[in-house]
């Protein structure tokens, strides 16, 4: 075994009623009716909120990608996610590019350290590779602190481009379908991972890494590609960041709710599917938003916190898993 | 005639494997013929799990090192030597208990298995071990006996040339042992050559065409098996002086 902390879900078997074609055709339709819901709402505080929702699902299904499919526990979300942020301000301020090729940039950055993460790390097992990827997310952090082409402590400030994209009647609703679409594409993709040979490689070294490579998968190799696609999709998660405030600063960036949002939200929806981290990350970052302009962001971690121990306790197999037992 | 050394599947020459300064295996040369039936048999501790480690590619050797179908293994990951057509079993079962017994099966076909992994080929596989029954199970479902045949359905979905057999039929009943060991033949007859590293005795000596001996890392003996098992050194080694 891995010596992964996660409780290994059993995973249903691979899905007959919908092929991968059709599963990014219907994720792209939703993507489409969730835009214009949103257009219909036209409310700047809606667009920041789905925004706020929406890049959580990201980082919560990157997350699940190396986490959850081959129990392999990352700690440094929050250093792929802030990569993606740093890369948007780098590149911005360097070529003078907009929002989508920053994007694009941030996932080859995050890729790049994802897989160089994966080569330094991945010899390590359980809570020694958790601890590795913590340290990842201080080092970067102290990097960026020190880089003052991006602000270094004290930040950098992003203008937001005064002509809006195409026909939206913000550029906070621009942003926010940037990231329905992300959204949509980070499903699509891990339920393709999940039904394809790869998942079923990641599922067999998560349950037990000795006899998955006495059956043939090459657990090293496999991993490499896990991390590798869990780290460009982090940063692509955060890419869009410093355009949501206008203002990124790496306390924030590499914030400790990143790290914590990016593993509970997983586990609080399932593990073992791609619909797990989708779900989790509605929930629970709608409640903190809630909680936000209700309560105080304070309360943010504290939910967190508990609905995770509720969990844990109750549901060790998410909400997924409930549903799964309840048929 | 054949040529005998054509006939050689497996070479183990000088094989040699310490921990720290535990010394587990020390100069053990074996060859294999394709198509036999070997037991590899000693007592607790004798190194026959770290040989089928160091074979299996789990552990490095520190000395000498195996050749297989002629090739060198040195070098060669788990994965690759599996793909070579070299597969074992556990001496417990270590089914992917996230996955059903279907999908157990998908894993070596998909990876390194030689047809596509199909839902017929990976029927056919648990048909073989009369699983299919159970496909669709989990295998915290499974019984011991059926774990074992699980196990060794994985094993030959990479329909290999040699199947190492660590300790099948330890916990069973003697039905059960019989059951695995028909399943052993029948595998054997369909050109399998096949080691099996065991404590029964009765189906060591019933399967086995030849027996090895290990005791303390060593090859002490190598032969027929009634000859082996009435050897002194053999004697002792199981029974002491």
């Amino acid at each position: 075994m891995s010596d992964a902390t996660l409780p290994a879900m059993p995973v249903s078997p691979a899905s007959r009623w919908m092929g991968h074609g059709s599963f990014w055709l219907a994720a792209a339709v939703a993507a489409l009716l969730v835009i214009l819901a949103l257009r219909g709402f036209g409310s700047e505080y809606a667009y920041f909120a789905a925004t706020f929702v929406l890049q959580y699902v990201v980082l919560a299904t990157a997350w699940n990608i190396l986490g959850g499919y081959a129990g392999y526990v990352n700690f440094g979300a929050a250093a792929f996610f802030a990569a993606g942020a740093y890369t948007t301000v780098a590149i911005g301020k360097a070529l003078g590019l907009g929002l989508l090729p920053c994007i694009a940039f941030a996932a080859l950055v995050g890729g790049a350290l994802g897989l160089g993460t994966g080569i330094l790390t991945l010899r390590l097992r359980g809570a020694y590779f958790a601890i590795a990827t913590l340290c990842l997310s201080v080092v970067l952090q102290t990097i960026v602190v020190n880089w003052d082409y991006v602000g270094g402590s004290r930040g950098a400030y992003v203008i937001r481009p005064r002509e809006v994209p195409w026909l939206f009647d913000s550029y906070s609703g621009f942003l926010c379908a940037v990231m329905v679409v992300l959204a949509a594409a980070a499903v699509a993709l891990a339920r393709t991972i999940e039904k394809s040979r790869l998942g079923l490689g990641l599922a067999a070294l998560r349950d037990d890494e000795a006899a998955a490579e006495a059956a043939g998968v090459p657990t090293l190799r496999l991993k490499l590609v896990a991390t590798t696609i869990s780290g460009a999709m982090m940063a692509v998660a955060g890419a869009p960041l410093p355009y949501l405030g206008s203002y990124v600063e790496p306390n924030s960036a590499f914030g400790l709710a990143y790290a914590v949002n990016a593993i509970a939200m997983p586990l609080i929806g399932g593990t073992a599917s791609w619909a797990g981290p989708l779900i989790g990350a509605v929930l629970l970052a709608s409640l903190q938003q809630a909680a936000t302009v209700t309560i105080s962001s304070a309360a943010n971690l504290m939910i967190v916190g508990v609905v995770l121990v509720v969990f844990v306790c109750a549901a060790p197999h998410g909400i997924i898993g409930l549903f799964r037992r309840s048929r | 005639m054949s040529n005998l050394k054509d006939d050689i599947v497996l070479r183990a020459e000088g094989v040699g494997k310490r921990f720290g300064g535990f010394t587990a295996l020390s100069g053990v040369n074996l060859e294999v013929r394709a198509g036999e039936r070997l037991g590899l048999i000693g007592p607790n501790g004798s190194g026959k799990s770290t040989f089928t480690n160091c074979l299996a590619g789990a552990f490095p050797s520190h000395d000498g090192g195996f050749t297989f179908k002629g090739r060198k293994l040195a070098g060669l990951k788990a994965h690759e030597r599996a793909r070579q057509g070299l597969a074992r079993t556990f001496q417990l079962p270590r089914p992917f208990r996230g996955l059903s017994v279907i999908d157990n099966i998908r894993v070596p076909l998909a990876y390194a298995g030689r047809d596509a992994a199909t839902d017929e080929r990976a029927m056919e596989c648990l048909e073989s071990v009369e699983l299919a029954g159970k496909a669709n199970r989990m295998p915290k479902e499974l019984t011991q006996v059926e774990l074992r045949r699980l196990e060794l359905a994985r094993a030959t979905a990479l329909q290999p040339e040699l199947l190492i057999v660590d300790e099948a039929m330890a916990g069973l009943s003697h039905t059960e042992v019989d059951q695995i060991l028909a399943l052993l033949f029948r595998l054997n007859a369909g050109g399998t050559t096949i080691i099996m590293i065991e404590h029964v005795m009765r189906a060591v000596t019933e399967f086995s065409q030849r027996l090895a001996v290990l005791v303390a890392g060593k090859k002490v003996a190598d032969g027929e098996p009634r000859a082996v098992l009435s050897m002194p050194e053999v004697e002792e080694a199981y029974l002491g002086r």
